[in-house]
């Protein structure tokens, strides 16, 4: 089908979670449904118009209005008030594009409140801010859209409950709001980044999502925000190289380096420079740079140590124990990184890219019954079918 | 230039869309329209909700609530567009995207007979 150039791509579902922004900012979080609701009757309002009319001029605008004006409808008996803060606010900012920043940022803290649970942080932002349906959180995250629907619902209800509001925290008190935002931002990365290629496109829609959210975020000119748009860059880069031609997954030494997005490596590295203006090193700081280094022609595996005992510093994990271990492996040999990385299996027992690692150790150092066993444990612990492949052929050529 | 109305049937099964999905259909409708341009005369969607079905019993008129949407299809809308025969008009309808919803009746105007 050839593109309409009337319409830019996303926008339906970007403006949702724009105009729901807009629209809860004044009617109040308490009416978050009522807001959800309009929005989705404008959304409905022009699948009934502009298949037969054409798209107007500004469909934004448009949609933005008939959203509001339905609301308006809906409590108008209930209070004048409301339609006169429209106007107020519509007097005030006359671009509607330009009001959003603020609402958004509100709307964005508001879901990824501290005392909500991460996961039910992701989908409540993916659902409100980026405008997804249910369905297509659920197929992103994995989930049964029943259990995707509950959790919004219970959300909404913990928000109602508590009377959350929609506010603007103040600039001292910001960035220690953003922490939670940030890492939903990066948990909807993870999630559409560790997704194989062609499984489902909804989840390369996360990775951009999520590099969307964290560039407007940047406006906020607070440098740990940086840093993870550039460690999103920067391992954004690498996308494209990650599977051969077969979807297959390769390793980092096997990939087309000609693959690797330029531009985003760009990106993340403009991004790495803006990220150090201030005195606070976050794991988002840490791990950029270690995703830079792995971005070198000749990988610095020395430094990369010293980089993972930093993250141990600020955000210590199994996980990061367990890369730890694995940069260790390629500095001091194979037998020392699998007796620190062996150290670590009562946490990660469970946990594919431990036996996954375990098996290449053991492979390194000659030992193939160990190496067999743990890439077949990794292949039944796998959740995608490229990787379940690439597991099991480790199995049986590796070892 | 001869006339033809095309009537859109669907059983309005629209509940539960994703605005991403609602965005896909209006590209492809525009799409469509683009390839018809100035052919089309005039277009609407009918309501989905009420609907009202007249028939006269002796001297009386019989109001009865209908067509009911969800027991089969009904017009959902029309598009009236111009072409120059049937097969024309057919070949115009190919790649609307109304197919994916249900069907399309094609139904020529009768012309007026030059007097």
């Amino acid at each position: 089908m050839t593109d309409v150039p009337s319409i830019v791509d996303h926008l339906f579902r970007r403006s949702a979670g724009r105009m729901t922004a807009t629209l809860a900012r004044v009617l109040g979080a308490d009416h978050l449904d009522l807001a959800e609701d309009v929005v989705q009757e404008a959304l409905a309002a022009a699948l009934t118009q502009w298949p037969y009319n054409g798209v107007p001029d500004n469909p934004e605008g448009w949609l933005y209005r008939v959203a509001r004006n339905r609301a308006i409808d809906v409590i108008r008996k209930k209070t004048r008030e409301i339609s006169d803060a429209f106007a107020a606010r519509e007097e005030a900012t006359p671009r509607f594009a330009h009001e959003l920043e603020d609402d958004d940022l509100q709307m964005m803290l508001m879901c990824c409140d501290g005392r909500l649970a991460p996961e039910t942080r992701l989908a409540l932002t993916l659902k409100i801010v980026c405008g997804f349906g249910v369905d297509e959180i659920a197929r992103a995250l994995l989930a049964k859209p029943e259990a995707i629907a509950q959790r919004i619902v219970r959300a909404k209800r913990f928000i109602r409950d508590n009377e959350i509001e929609l506010t603007l925290p103040s600039r001292d008190e910001l960035p220690k709001r953003l922490d939670s935002l940030l890492d939903v931002v990066y948990l909807m990365f993870n999630e559409g980044y560790a997704a194989s290629a062609g499984d489902d496109l909804v989840r390369r829609d996360l990775v951009d999502e999520a590099i969307r959210l964290c560039e407007e975020l940047c406006s906020l000119r607070v440098p740990k925000i940086h840093a993870l748009a550039a460690l999103m860059h920067l391992q954004r880069a690498r996308l494209a190289a990650r599977v051969d031609a077969a979807g297959e997954m390769l390793l980092l030494d096997e990939q087309d380096r000609s693959l690797w997005d330029r531009d985003a490596i760009a990106c993340g590295l403009r991004h790495l420079e803006a990220s150090a203006a201030g005195d606070e090193l976050t794991r988002f700081h840490v791990e950029a740079e270690i995703a830079a280094q792995h971005l070198c022609e000749e990988t610095n595996w020395p430094r990369i140590v010293e980089l993972y005992d930093d993250l141990m510093a600020i955000a210590p994990s199994a996980v990061v124990a367990l890369n730890r271990a694995i940069a260790v492996a390629m500095v001091d040999g194979p037998s020392v990184g699998l007796e620190a990385a062996a150290a670590l299996e009562p946490e990660l027992r469970d946990y594919v890219h431990f036996h996954a690692a375990i098996g290449e150790l053991s492979r390194r150092a000659g030992d193939r019954v160990s190496a067999e066993e743990h890439f077949k444990r990794a292949s039944e612990l796998s959740s995608t079918l490229p990787l379940k492949r690439w597991f099991e052929k480790r199995a049986r050529y590796g070892a | 230039m001869a006339k033809y109305m095309l009537l859109l049937r669907d059983n309005g099964t629209f509940a539960g869309i994703s605005p991403e999905e609602i965005q896909r259909v209006i590209q492809r409708y525009g799409a469509w329209r683009k390839q018809l341009g100035d052919r089309i005369v005039s277009a609407s969607k009918l309501r989905d909700t009420d609907g009202r079905v007249l028939h006269r019993d002796g001297s009386k008129t019989v109001v009865m609530d209908g067509p009911y949407t969800e027991t089969k299809e009904i017009v959902g809308g029309y598009f009236l567009i111009e072409a120059d025969s049937y097969d024309h008009a057919i070949e115009l309808s190919r790649d609307c995207p109304h197919f994916d919803f249900g069907s399309i009746e094609i139904r020529e105007l009768q012309p007026t007979p030059t007097a």
